[in-house]
């Protein structure tokens, strides 16, 4: 178990490596998840066009 | 590479090697981490704050990558015209403020316990962080303009222009006096670090390159598509109200 509290505590250091890792997981995930949004958005916006020109029809 | 130039071929091949690579990154992501904050040593120097560097490292390599990528974009945007440039420059600037500005934090978490500051005004972390105002200025310019065509135009100029940062960027560590190591990796001797903390970083690093990939086409696809989308309306406005456009 001393391994895993050493992991935690990071050798006293944790206050630097922990947040550290957490800005790349905010940073990483939130351009990801922006990225993934706006292609969502915009397929959503092509099928609807289509369905409405079907409409048309 | 021009018969990846049309924007069709492009969307097409785009969907087909996008779940490989998405698939790819997440493996990349959970080796990485593992080696990265179990699975190597601490640094006889600097303790366990070594580790900040298999992020902080790759995340800085990325944020010149990606400026290299936008100015060769905006490069052939301004000389060759060419289809996808202009989406190439438009897709990849968001992808390295984010990497420059990961660069900069990890950064100052690892100066404070090493070198006693977040922050000093050097030429290393100075130049680093014109890097991310670059950045917000190509993407800033690219909206500013009720002409689409003319905010990528001003866009591009300031990319190119930017570009003279890259070098002054690497060899900054060189050239002045400063808290920041000099290369360690990328240099003529070979790596001068231990192998059991190559392995976490170069992981980390070609993780890092797979998602910048996944990303960029991802954001590619998606300007393309909303080019398309913008298309339709105009044509569906031009067939309601005929010839109310000059």
């Amino acid at each position: 178990m001393t391994n895993f509290d050493s992991f935690l505590t990071m050798g006293g250091y944790a206050a630097y490596v922990w947040p550290a890792y957490g800005a790349a997981v905010v940073i990483l995930a939130a351009i990801w998840f922006d990225t993934e949004r706006r292609r969502r958005a915009v397929e959503r916006a092509l099928a609807a066009g289509y369905e409405s020109r079907e409409d048309d029809a | 590479m021009h018969r990846f130039a049309n924007p069709g071929r492009f969307l097409r091949l785009a969907t087909r090697i996008q779940p490989w690579l998405k698939g790819l990154t997440a493996l990349g992501f959970a080796l990485g981490l593992y080696l990265a904050l179990w699975g190597s040593p601490p640094d006889y120097q600097q303790g366990e704050t070594v580790r900040i560097m298999y992020i902080h490292v790759p995340a800085a390599w990325m944020a010149l990558l990606a400026y290299l990528i936008l100015g060769l974009a905006s490069a052939s945007a301004l000389i060759w015209r060419h289809p996808l440039a202009d989406i190439a420059a438009e897709a990849i600037s968001p992808v390295g403020a984010a990497f420059t500005l990961l660069a900069l934090i990890t950064g100052s978490l690892w100066g404070k316990p090493m070198w006693g500051t977040y922050w000093v005004w050097d030429a290393r972390l100075t130049s680093f962080l014109l890097l991310f105002f670059l950045y917000l200025g190509h993407m800033a310019l690219l909206g500013a303009f009720d002409d689409r065509g003319r905010g990528r135009r001003s866009a591009a100029v300031l990319a190119l222009v930017g570009l003279i940062n890259l070098p002054i960027i690497k060899f900054s560590v060189d050239w002045w006096n400063t808290l920041h190591q000099p290369a360690s990796i990328v240099r003529m001797n070979g790596p001068s670090i231990d192998p059991s903390m190559l392995w976490p970083l170069f992981t980390l690093a070609a993780t890092f390159h797979l998602f910048l990939l996944a990303v960029l086409i991802e954001r590619m696809r998606t300007l393309l598509l909303e080019a398309r989308l913008r298309n339709q309306r105009l044509a569906a406005f031009d067939q309601l109200q005929p010839g109310s456009r000059a």
